[in-house]
């Protein structure tokens, strides 16, 4: 895999970062009372920039292209980093993300599948990485080029479900599927270590014979470096340590903005700080 | 195309539904569909899986005891472009992993045949841990999904040609151990959706499915002999229900008898009964099956004993009903 990790491309990615940040805010204003999932969303920014926007290979054109990489989300609340991804990607404008949650509309809270770039339906947690492990299989026995790119948060690690899906990932020696969890540290109530302590994390993925790698989550190089390593006949995963609701003071590290709606006035504040985020 | 003979049809019932399916339909079926994988949770021996896993190893995956998985797994498979057939008890697959069925079978709609083994209350000794008496409701709630029950041995073989036939989700339920009694003696037409009337009566229809079909048919013995003709239908796929079919029994009979080794909650009688709600004029109806409690472990004929629905059991429920109705 050739992923350019030049100072160029990782600035590149940080400004599309910051656009993607942008067009989350602007989906979570539109949504209105209902309110949207910005802590889980903010902390995965960066981890779908890069893929989207160095590592997978895809064709708009082609969004079933059989050799396609895929991005299945378990933590599918990303949705306000997902959707502006699958903007900057080319499958849809930045004008129709703001259907997100509308009566009828395409884009629901947690997405659904459909040929603009959506591969699975999901919500519930811990479901995903099965399915990831079948596309996985197929993709070998087909022999296609394609990668698997599961995104997970840390809290869905508390589902038992999860852990059968590591186990035989393992045992299967999947090394086209690499699994990044979003390790924001929060689930919906409180601190993962508080409510269910997940860690050490590292020395469990290790134990099931995963190649595991650990990054900074908002540091685009760390990432891109993370998603060049790769060891033959592991499923690779990457723990990318984030902050929930990275870039806006008030969302960050407080579990209450799991799901929550914003207001005019603190979309304007939300906006400001990330339009003047630092540099990467 | 797997031949039908009559010695076939008794070796098949000699090994069950189960037996019949994996070890005789689904490797017949490889043959011809390249795309077929057969997945289990730790049941290939006992489902007879020998000869498929020898003939195709690249189409046979084990997930281990991870009944989840193995539906999370059958459904990124299926989305792939292959026909998935996952196998284990039904007391495990429609329960133990329904929410992935949910997303998988039902919202995704995968091309995922889901195969519950040992439904009813085969493993009777076991205790009510492996016993499903209550997989139909379940399943049956799940929008887009087909329900298949099978009679016989004969009828699970029919319904693995008809399920690997399409690439809709079903949900096929395989009741009974070895021996599976005998309901189909020859070859016949298997339309999925339609009723089929096994015996002709009057005033009196006994729809039934799964092994409580041939236990029925002897019901309906035993009150012949005491001078009442019942018929006897049998209810292969709970859904889509047979709405013509229903319709034309309920302007036909006066009494519709419905018996299922399943809870009567939920069950195939609950989906007559709901058809049935909506009709101005329709029969009453009688509910055979598990009176929404677990009996206590035992043979499986001692558990058909507690919940009443043994063959002798069914003729003088059917019996004493009509009586009351009648006089």
């Amino acid at each position: 895999m050739n992923i350019d990790t030049s100072e160029e491309n990782v600035k590149r990615l940080a400004e599309m970062s910051k656009r993607m940040r942008l067009a989350g805010l602007d989906m979570a204003l539109a949504s209105g009372n209902n309110g949207s999932h910005l802590g889980g969303s903010f902390s995965s920014i960066e981890i779908l920039s890069v893929l989207y926007g160095e590592v997978m290979k895809y064709n708009v054109k082609n969004p079933l292209d059989p050799n396609r990489d895929r991005f299945i989300p378990s933590k599918n609340h990303c949705v306000l980093a997902h959707i502006p991804a699958l903007a900057e990607a080319g499958y849809i404008t930045y004008e129709e993300t703001l259907e997100f949650q509308k009566d009828g509309g395409r884009l629901t809270g947690y997405p659904q599948r459909q040929e603009i770039g959506l591969e699975y339906s999901g919500g519930s947690l811990g479901m995903a990485v099965s399915v990831g492990i079948g596309i996985a299989l197929s993709a070998r026995e087909k022999k296609k080029t394609s990668q698997i790119y599961i995104l997970m948060g840390d809290g869905e690690l508390n589902e038992g479900s999860v852990w059968e899906a590591f186990m035989s990932a393992a045992h299967y020696k999947l090394d086209n599927l690499t699994v990044i969890i979003d390790r924001n540290h929060l689930s919906y109530d409180d601190n993962t270590e508080k409510i269910m302590a997940i860690e050490n994390l590292a020395d469990k993925m290790n134990s099931f014979n995963w190649f595991v790698s650990k990054c900074d989550g908002h540091s685009v190089k760390d990432l891109l470096e993370a998603f060049s390593e790769h060891e033959d006949k592991k499923p690779h995963i990457v723990i990318a340590d984030t902050v929930k609701g990275k870039g806006v003071s008030f969302i960050e590290n407080r579990p209450e903005w799991h799901h929550h709606s914003i207001t005019k006035k603190q979309y304007e504040q939300a906006r400001e700080e990330v339009m003047g985020g630092a540099e990467q | 195309m797997i031949k039908v003979t009559p010695v076939n049809i008794k070796t098949w019932a000699r090994l069950g539904q189960r037996g019949a399916f994996f070890g005789i339909a689904i490797p017949e079926i490889a043959a011809e569909k390249e795309n077929l994988k057969l997945l289990t949770a730790d049941l290939a021996i006992l489902s007879g899986m020998d000869r498929f896993i020898k003939s195709y190893p690249e189409k046979y995956l084990n997930v281990g005891i991870a009944e989840q998985n193995m539906i999370g797994i059958a459904a990124g498979l299926a989305m792939e472009g292959d026909c998935v057939f996952a196998t284990t008890y039904s007391s495990f697959i429609a329960v133990r992993s329904l929410e992935h069925v949910r997303q998988h079978l039902s919202h995704l709609q995968c091309n995922v045949k889901l195969v519950g083994s040992s439904a009813g209350v085969i493993a009777a000794k076991s205790g009510v841990s492996h016993w499903a008496i209550e997989d139909i409701a379940f399943m049956r709630a799940l929008p887009n999904l087909t329900v298949l029950s099978a009679a016989d041995s004969f009828e699970a073989v029919k319904m693995a040609e008809y399920a690997a036939g399409n690439d809709k989700p079903v949900y096929i339920r395989l009741s009974g151990g070895l021996n599976s009694p005998i309901v189909y003696k020859e070859d016949y037409d298997f339309k999925a959706g339609k009723l089929v009337k096994l015996r002709d009566g009057r005033k009196i229809a006994v729809i039934a499915t799964g092994l409580m079909v041939s236990e029925s048919l002897k019901a309906a013995d035993i009150l012949s002999e005491q001078g009442i003709e019942c018929s006897v239908f049998n209810m292969h796929t709970i859904k889509p229900i047979d709405r013509e079919g229903l319709d034309k029994i309920f302007c036909k009979y006066d009494m519709i008898i419905t018996v299922e080794e399943h809870n009567v909650l939920g069950g195939m009688g609950s989906a007559v009964a709901e058809y049935k709600a909506v009709k101005y004029t329709a029969p009453p109806q009688v509910f055979i099956g598990f009176q929404d409690t677990f009996t206590t472990a035992g043979s499986q004929r001692y558990v058909w004993e507690q919940a009443g629905i043994t063959d002798a059991q069914i003729a003088r429920k059917i019996y004493t009903e009509w009586k009351e109705y009648h006089d």
